[in-house]
């Protein structure tokens, strides 16, 4: 999977700033190039729109900040297990260092941040993951973390309300992250059997062990327009198959064709889209005609 | 004023102008979120599902989609699902169960689909499975045949507490012309067939299958859309206060007893 976390660093070009790719001799970072359509457009337009692309309506990525910011009602968000952190549970070379390198670099102790919100006035739990962060990798901490907030959200009689981004497993904690895929998963189960909703956001890129766990188990599953969803990279199955893959391959639209996605939603209209389903799914919503 | 005949529905329910489940949908419920794909292998168009509000109690809605021309239908495939549309629609019900919310289905299919894929999918065994997990959803379910009742097509549906007719409906094991093909062995026989198959709301209340039919406009649903929808709200009221009242006991058993009595024979 570090291979994949690769691939679709390399496919997305999130690298732009680095002056050796710009092959036109513009100031580095002064451009977005779109992973879709490959437009290069104006840092300052693209950001001004809210990081979407202005040709194609490709949504890029977040930090998990901006989402809650954009997400959460103002002054409502908890945080849980803000200081839970990773070890290097099968002593990989260099993971400690990398770690805390990005934890410098990001700010962030971890690639998810989890807690507790209202979104127009309805309470839920949230996760927020951030691919900033190695990717959004899930290794212990996101497994916990995300484990952690369904069991709260079980006690607590709360929907989930979760954005997926992730590169995958994370290589450098070996089998540990793979089991994380099975943590998290029976963690949706039991939330599930307690009759409680879960709203998964598909953002971008959600790739390999989290969506094949946590991120394809919502009882609705939004994503935002344009976004790299899969299980295996492109280039990998490309590989295999020996065949160039069409250019939607993977994409939001891509998936919701074929099944797997209920809606896409503009991240404008997303905050109303979750209020409206979070209010759907109270059980206390049934009017009096009925009883 | 006369009896419409079977056959004369028939081309009152196939005009092209007769509202379709996005013009039901529209006017009869507020807040429609639809849900898309089986989680399994596709989005079939041929059927829409979500969930909305109907008086502002949460509902899923499931219903067999009909263009209303050649581009629509393409995207549809005329009204006729492939087993990933039954598959979500089991889907979608299966989420009604959990979150304890009824469902409503609205019919109008000339069938499943008959083709090489839908057969490669398994569109007997999906139809199959929805016969099964409906009769033991553990929440209401009402379904109204709005215009063409199409078969296994229909009844992977159908299955429910309570079967409407809107008044020109009809429902039927075959096509009349698939009738006609097989019995006479000549479809140009389509209207006799229809006429002879009992496939009128009124022939299926007399028989058992449907308990009530939704009354339409002169000349059809078409001539006055709000109306036909302010009809079919009247009873969705009526029929959801009942049934959202029974126990969950008493609910599956009556629903399991309304086809368990269906049958004549002598013994
Ligand atoms: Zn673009």
């Amino acid at each position: 999977m570090e291979d994949l976390f690769k691939i679709v660093k390399s496919r997305l070009k999130i690298d732009i700033k680095n002056p050796r790719k710009n092959k036109v001799n513009i100031p580095s970072g002064l451009l977005f190039k779109c992973p879709r359509c490959q437009t290069a457009i104006f840092n300052d337009d693209f950001e001004s729109v809210g990081r979407i692309c202005t040709n194609c309506g490709y949504h890029s990525r977040l930090t998990a900040l901006q989402r809650l910011e954009i997400t959460a009602d103002k002054g409502t968000f908890v945080e849980y297990d803000a200081n839970l952190s990773s070890v290097n549970p099968i002593n990989f070379p260099g993971y400690e260092e990398k770690v805390k390198a990005l934890m410098a670099k990001t700010g962030l102790k971890e690639a998810i941040v989890t807690g507790e919100c209202e979104i127009r006035g309805e309470r839920c739990v949230i996760g927020i993951m951030d691919s900033h962060f190695m990717m959004a990798s899930m290794g212990s901490v996101v497994g916990e973390k995300i484990t952690r907030a369904f069991e709260r959200a079980i006690e607590k009689k709360l929907p989930v309300v979760l954005f997926a981004a992730s590169g995958g497993a994370r290589m450098q904690e070996g089998i540990v992250s793979l089991m994380q895929m099975a943590k998290t998963s029976g963690a949706v189960a039991l939330h599930s059997e307690a009759g409680l909703f879960y709203c998964t956001v598909l953002t971008d890129p959600t790739t390999g062990g989290v969506t094949a766990s946590f991120a394809s188990l919502g009882d609705v599953i939004l994503a935002e327009p344009k976004v790299l969803v899969g299980f295996a990279g492109r280039r990998v199955i490309e590989g295999t198959i020996k065949q160039r893959l069409p250019d939607e391959f993977q994409s939001a639209e891509f998936l919701q064709s074929h099944g797997f996605v209920d809606m896409i939603v503009e991240r404008k209209r997303m905050r109303h889209v979750l209020y409206h389903l979070l209010k759907l799914h109270k059980r206390e919503a049934i009017p009096e005609w009925i009883k | 004023m006369d009896k419409i005949t079977a056959w004369e529905k028939l081309s009152i329910i196939r005009n092209p102008k007769r509202p379709n489940a996005y013009d039901y949908i529209a006017n009869i419920f507020e807040n429609y979120y639809e849900m898309c794909g089986d989680r399994l292998y596709s989005d079939d168009r041929a059927i829409t599902g979500g969930i909305a509000t109907f008086e502002k109690l949460p509902v899923t809605v499931i219903a067999t989609v009909r263009g209303k021309n050649i581009e629509q239908n393409k995207e549809v495939n005329f009204a006729m699902a492939h087993p990933e549309g039954y598959r979500k629609a089991l889907r979608l019900a299966k989420q009604a169960e959990k979150f304890k919310r009824p469902v409503i289905c609205l019919v109008d299919t000339p069938g499943a689909y008959c083709g090489v894929q839908a057969e490669e999918r398994g569109q007997g065994e999906a139809i199959a499975r929805n016969l099964k997990e409906f009769m033991r959803l553990k929440t209401p379910i009402i379904s109204i045949i709005t215009g063409e009742g199409g078969s296994g097509g229909a009844l992977g549906l159908a299955v429910c507490d309570e079967l409407a007719m809107l008044e020109n409906a009809v429902y039927s094991v075959i096509s009349p012309r698939g009738a006609a093909n097989i019995l006479w062995r000549d479809s140009s026989k389509e209207k006799e067939a229809a006429n002879t198959m009992k496939i009128t709301a009124e022939d299926l209340i007399k028989l058992g299958v449907a308990d009530k039919i939704i009354s339409e406009p002169l000349c059809g649903a078409h001539n006055d859309i709000n109306m036909t929808c302010d009809n079919i709200v009247e009873y969705l009221f009526e029929s959801l206060k009942r049934n959202c009242k029974k126990s969950l006991e008493n609910l599956l058993e009556s629903r399991y007893n309304k086809f368990r009595k269906i049958g004549l024979f002598s013994e």
